[in-house]
């Protein structure tokens, strides 16, 4: 008996062998994946947590979701456009666009939010026709389409504002968004439906490819990813349904905030697009190389187009977050450091600035870092200006890891 | 190989502006056989492979497929046919793997979602059809092939699509005596399933390794259409660099014989 099941057992280990050094090959090829961005999050965590106990508290562990939660979803948005190769520098402002576009609806023309948000919306995806259009099209550099876009679209805030005053928002749905919990029953409800469906569609594939006899990923490479999804997200939920308020007689304050699951659904439905659908097949190989893609009969310029109108429309979605966060919208919406911040977020998650290498969730784990620094920083009490300077360097720091692994991979044939 | 040609071409004549590229070609690719084309730079081989596939529209002159006359007005026409053309650059995402740069444009579905596994089925027995064994895993990133291996991703690419007629533009110019052989192994093997299979090439040993006819062309002309049996080396290089090599080649500098 003992014979019969060795040889079995070493199969397998075998198989999970290949698969960990095959990892492991890949990234000493240069190909580093969500590496850096994991990696920085734990050293930064466990710095400011020495640094600042307060970082730890369940408090700011919300904080740090809503915090994080615009630069996130722009820069889920933004990463269809890096995946082309191409930059949109105005989704910051887009998203203030629509923002302004949300508050006068709602606050001075008394729209109902749903309208209200349906034409936030709807203002996005047109901008990103707009933008998209210039420069499949046109040919012109998006580099320089969004340059002007950025200019233009912070007069247009300023316009739609009317100089300068703020538009405060009341309508209790739109402020639910970023300042509201969902129940906690519900968060762990959420947790265990999202970790079996996530379990049981691995193990569907795997069975599904080892009848056709095809490679299938290990059980338990399968098996450890959902242990860590479970772990992680399970740890958050906890940590997230703890009672943070003050003073919990008065008002109890616990849940996970709306804005996680809200992101949580983007990021599925995008991965989904990038990695099932032949469209999102068609964004990568574009990234890679537009002329195969043109030969292979993919219409290069819808595909530049839509990826366009998919960013700006994910900046409408982060600027009515921004606006519910701040219960306001200003001339300042999506301004100053959000852009940086959303492309950063992409970059530091693992996307390439050169085309043809991203995923959604590097936006997930790279709105992370931006939003524990941000955070991290205010709780040591570091003036905005120290902040800018850091966030600056770490984007630069990210831009280099990708140019070196890029090399690096040039250099052992994985360009 | 008694067959008629699969593809025949007659009187082809193509201009850009007052450039006259081609004049008065005729050509033919015959099943299960390997075509060189051949000619000195800028004699219109690559034109007239780019008329074939329909990139540029012919201005007269006569396109035969399987016998029956047909209007080639763009690549999708020609891939309809069953043509195929590999160009020198491999037109690969290096970013996709090696199925996903199979199936690039033309993928299987189900529903909405990607049919990875009926893709990877098929480009597994294509590549098995063709006994290609130098790929590790069929998931392995194009950027990470070498350059014989990705000659053969792009050659599997165009049979996998049951075509009967596959151009390849100078698949072994960038590739080491190794790789070359094997490359040129593969073509051979592309005519023996019964493809009809045109290779571009500028080197002779490569054309007298795997050819059964060769087509040379002169100054836009088609100087003559041999069996490579019947001709020897020396014979072509006058083909190719004079037009004419004794009795073969163009007589008044037009019309072509053989």
């Amino acid at each position: 008996m003992t014979t019969e099941t060795l040889p079995k057992q070493d199969k397998a280990d075998s198989a999970i062998g290949v698969h960990v050094k095959g990892y492991f090959e890949r990234v000493k090829g240069g190909e580093l994946g969500a590496l850096p961005a994991v990696f920085g999050l734990v050293i930064l965590c466990v710095v400011f947590s020495i640094l600042r106990p307060a970082f730890l508290s369940a408090v700011n562990f919300a904080n740090l979701f809503t915090q994080g939660a615009a630069v996130t979803v722009i820069a889920m948005g933004l990463i269809f456009v890096l995946l082309l190769g191409e930059i949109d520098l105005s989704a910051g402002f887009a998203s203030g666009v629509c923002a302004a576009v949300l508050a006068v609806l709602l606050t001075l023309q008394g729209w109902p939010w749903y309208l209200a948000v349906l034409a936030a919306m709807v203002t996005g995806a047109v901008i990103g026709f707009v933008l998209g259009s210039l420069v499949a099209k046109l040919g012109i550099p998006s580099f320089v389409v969004t340059l002007a876009a950025f200019l233009a679209f912070q007069g247009v805030v300023l316009l739609l504002v009317k100089d300068g005053t703020n538009i405060s928002i009341r309508d209790e749905t739109i402020l639910a968004i970023a300042n509201k919990n969902i129940p906690p029953v519900i968060g762990w409800v959420g947790l265990i439906v999202g970790v079996v469906v996530y379990a049981a569609l691995q193990l569907l594939q795997a069975r599904r490819r080892t009848a056709r006899g095809l490679v299938a990923t290990p059980m338990a490479v399968i098996a450890a990813r959902v242990v860590t999804l479970a772990v992680v997200a399970g740890a958050a939920v906890y940590v997230l349904n703890l009672e943070r308020s003050r003073n919990a007689a008065i008002v109890s304050l616990k849940g996970v905030p709306i804005v996680v699951p809200l992101i949580v659904i983007l990021l599925v439905v995008w991965t989904f697009v990038l990695r099932r659908t032949a469209y999102g097949r068609h964004i990568y190989a574009v990234g890679g190389n537009a002329e195969a893609a043109r030969r292979a009969g993919i219409n290069v310029d819808r595909i530049r187009i839509s990826a366009f109108v998919i960013c700006s429309f994910m900046a409408s979605i982060g600027g009515i977050i921004a606006a519910s966060r701040a219960n306001s919208v200003d001339p300042n919406t999506g301004g100053s450091n959000v852009l940086l911040f959303a492309v950063g977020a992409a970059v530091i998650g693992g996307t390439s600035l050169f085309g043809g290498k991203g995923r959604a969730l590097d936006a997930v784990l790279g709105g992370a870092v931006v939003a524990v620094i941000e955070n991290g920083m205010g709780l040591m009490g570091y003036s905005a200006g120290v902040k800018y300077v850091v966030t600056g360097l770490v984007l630069l720091l990210a831009a280099g890891v990708d140019a070196l692994s890029r090399k690096r991979a040039a250099a052992t044939g994985r360009r | 190989m008694s067959q008629g040609p699969i593809l025949e071409l007659r009187g082809i004549n193509k201009s850009f502006g007052p450039v006259q590229v081609l004049h008065d070609v005729a050509f033919s690719a015959y099943p299960g056989e390997v075509t060189a084309l051949v000619g000195d730079n800028g004699a219109g081989k690559s034109t007239l492979v780019k008329c074939i596939g329909g990139i540029y529209p012919i201005d007269s002159g006569e396109y035969y497929f399987e016998g029956e006359r047909v209007q080639v007005n763009g690549p999708r026409d020609a891939a309809a046919l069953g043509v195929e053309i590999v160009y020198q650059d491999l037109a690969l995402c290096d970013n996709l793997d090696i199925v996903q740069n199979m199936f690039l444009g033309r993928e299987r579905r189900s529903g909405l979602v990607l049919d990875e596994d009926t893709m990877e089925e098929m480009a597994a027995k294509t590549l098995a059809g063709l006994s290609v064994r130098t790929v590790k895993s069929l998931r392995q990133q194009v950027s990470s092939l070498s350059g014989g291996q990705r000659q053969t991703v792009a050659i599997a690419k165009a049979v996998l699509w049951n075509s009967k007629v596959v151009i390849l533009d100078e698949p072994t110019a960038a590739l080491g005596v190794a790789q070359t052989a094997q490359v040129l192994e593969l073509v051979r093997r592309l005519a023996d399933k019964g493809l009809a299979v045109v290779l571009i090439s500028h080197n002779m040993n490569d054309v007298f390794a795997v050819a059964d006819r060769i087509a040379a062309l002169y100054l836009g002309r088609m100087a003559a259409q041999v069996k490579a049996s019947e001709v020897t080396h020396s014979q072509v290089v006058e083909l190719i660099t004079a037009g004419r090599s004794g009795e073969l080649g163009l007589k008044n500098g037009n019309g072509a014989a053989s």
